[in-house]
């Protein structure tokens, strides 16, 4: 998928070219790979990391299959701190943004769990209240990009959700948050088996439920935000993995979070690759692409749900 | 079955209240602008009193501005209001459901191809429906009440704000920001053109949705069993209503685009004042009206030009999470 991910483009390479891009200097397809591909591709694989990850664990914490930071909401939070950043304050490089819509992200995940009725949540109310949150945050974007003409040009492609915009900087910075959500996560998930089995249990399997609470809100909100602030909101990848890993591995998300941060970046590089080829010879946001592949599974999922 | 419709004198009030309250605010709207001009004057010049200045301004500016927008107000809480009493479900509105999103989708395709404004509406019109229909296809098999619906709406709502996101990625500048203007939901330039047409369906579908459909729903509320045991054609019926009311809310939302929200506030309100049961169809579009033209005139008076829809919006989503609240505390979802 990597090397797909590299390959499809403007211009079509083979994997042998590809090869030769990125391992030698002289080849004529080094400055493609280099400049263009590469930090996209790898853009993809730490953005389908996060939003994987986050949809796993918060799955995982509300206890709920329709979990998804897309969904909840926590993704347009992040959106609507960054348009206002971009539209008040004049920022406009991801270290500026990214400080923003981890606030967002972080309020609105508070929000939507409380909102949802935070531990007597149900799926439906969770999902509901995330409607709620998404539709009052898009209307305020919205109003936003409206009053600044000239800020509709520079966020439009943002608020879709694109990796066009990779380089090699945004990646740099991305890392950190990306890589201290993974280490909160991995270090989350057997205290979150525990939990799985409801509060007393977990506590009598000593781990402490409020503590366990408290790291994975921030594991997604460091998570969810990053990735937003890269490459804007992408919906249903948290959703989609998750699902797509547990027939595999069972509900052990000691299992599952490994699987998972392998799967989603693949999805979402294949979704850019997909959203290429179909777009070509423009292209096809990512985030349209997740979305309407993943919007059919979540009807599926509600379909047969009792 | 009773076929009368019965008159409550509580809704009656309520009703006459809001249309009062709604016409105040509209003489304030019809004031508001580069040249105010005070109410006590323009009620004189709608009575055809007013001088040539005003005139011109109130009925030839201001005024198919403000109808446009109580129309658009009427519609999409007629609309919601059948909505909601069909899936049995204060959050079964349109905008949820996806079929707000469904006519803008279609109508933004419209924009962004630079069509007509024939066709846009007529584009919104099929993409509202379209969606109606599909819903139904996925979730109808059980019935269409209980939060799975809902939640199937807001599947269709995500995928179909997706194709959106992408459509709008599609255009040139200029057409963007026009499209991204149609998609808010916006009362500034509108007039008799999409006035008249909507009060042309208002005027045909209103009757149908309140004296042929009225009775038979608010028996449906008691339960499929219940109503078809009184004899509700519970099928025909439900089938029948949804159709229209989808007609109803995908004409307003080519009228002004997708006013967000109105279709989920104002049969909610009227639910909870009249406390009657059935759609509450007069009532909900005279409270519909009213928030509509309150909407414009806050939307008017924030010193930014704001469309509509974002002021809409911004309440609907408050009141829908305060919904969400109140509903779990009752036990309901």
């Amino acid at each position: 998928m990597l090397v797909l991910g590299i390959g499809f483009g403007a211009r079509f390479l083979s994997p042998g070219e590809v090869w030769s891009g990125l391992t030698d200097p002289g080849s004529q397809y080094y400055r493609i790979v280099h400049e263009m591909r590469l930090p996209r591709t790898l853009l993809g694989l730490l953005v389908g990391l996060a939003l994987g990850l986050a949809g796993a664990i918060m799955q995982a914490l509300t206890r709920n299959p329709l979990a998804d930071p897309g969904l909840l909401g926590i993704n347009a939070g992040a959106s609507a701190a960054v348009a206002t950043s971009a539209a008040f304050f004049g920022v406009a490089t991801f270290s500026g943004y990214v400080w923003f819509a981890l606030g967002g992200a972080a309020a609105v995940t508070a929000l939507v769990y409380a909102v949802g009725g935070g531990r007597a949540a149900t799926p439906a109310r969770l999902a509901l209240a995330g409607a709620a949150l998404n539709a009052a945050l898009y209307s305020y974007v919205s109003a936003v990009l409206l009053g600044n003409t000239a800020s509709i040009q520079k966020v439009r492609f943002w608020t879709v959700g694109s990796l066009a915009s990779a380089d090699f900087d945004t990646l740099r910075r991305l890392t950190p948050f990306v890589a201290a959500g993974l280490v909160i996560a991995l270090l989350a998930a057997r205290p979150l088996n525990a939990l799985s089995l409801g509060d007393d249990a977990a506590r009598a399997l000593g781990a402490r439920p409020g503590l366990i609470r408290a790291l994975v809100i921030v594991a997604v909100t460091l998570l969810c935000g990053s990735a937003t602030a890269a490459c804007g909101p992408i919906i249903f990848v948290g959703l989609l993995i998750p699902h797509l890993v547990r027939p595999f591995t069972g509900p052990d998300l000691r299992w599952m979070l490994p699987y998972t941060a392998v799967l989603a970046p693949v999805l979402l590089v294949g979704s850019d690759v997909l959203g290429r080829v179909l777009g070509s010879p423009g292209e096809l946001q990512v985030g349209v692409v997740t979305a309407v592949l993943g919007g059919p599974l979540f009807l599926y999922l509600v379909r047969v749900a009792k | 079955m009773s076929k009368v419709m019965v008159i409550r004198p509580r809704a009656v009030v309520i009703g006459a209240g809001a249309l009062l309250a709604m016409t105040a605010v509209a003489v304030l709207t019809l004031g508001t602008g580069d040249f105010p001009i005070a109410p006590a004057d323009v009620v004189k010049t709608l009575a055809g009193q007013g001088n040539a200045a005003q005139t011109f301004i109130i009925n030839e500016l201001r005024l198919p501005r403000v109808v446009t927008a109580i129309l658009v107000g009427m519609a999409l809480a007629a609309g919601g209001a059948v909505f909601q009493s069909i899936t049995r479900n204060p959050l079964g509105s349109p905008d949820i459901l996806g079929i707000t999103s469904g006519a803008g989708a279609a109508a933004l395709a419209v924009v962004i191809l630079g069509g007509s404004s024939t066709a846009l509406s007529l584009a919104a019109i099929t993409g509202g429906i379209g969606t109606a229909l599909l819903i139904q296809l996925i979730g109808g098999r059980r019935g269409l009440q209980g939060y799975r619906f809902i939640l199937i709406g807001v599947g269709m709502t995500a995928i179909l704000n997706g194709i959106m996101g992408w459509l709008l990625t599609k255009g040139v500048q200029m057409e963007n920001a026009r499209a991204l203007l149609w998609l808010a939901g916006s009362f500034d330039g509108r007039g008799w053109e999409e006035a008249l047409p909507l009060l042309g369906v208002l005027i045909v579908t209103i009757p149908i949705l309140a004296v042929v459909c009225g009775p038979g729903l608010r028996m449906l509320e008691m339960g499929d069993d219940v109503a078809a045991g009184l004899g509700v054609p519970v099928k025909r019926l439900r089938n029948g209503a949804l159709l229209v009311a989808s007609l109803v809310v995908a004409c307003a939302a080519a009228a002004a685009g997708p006013v967000n929200f109105v279709a989920l506030i104002a049969p909610n309100i009227a639910r909870r004042v009249t406390r009657a049961p059935g759609p509450n169809l007069l009532p909900s579009m005279a409270i519909g009206a009213l928030l509509t033209v309150a909407a414009d005139w806050l939307a008017m008076h924030s010193g930014y030009p704001l469309p509509v829809g974002v002021v809409t919006g911004g309440l609907g989503g408050a009141y829908l999470v305060w919904l969400l609240i109140s509903e779990r505390k009752a036990g309901r979802i």
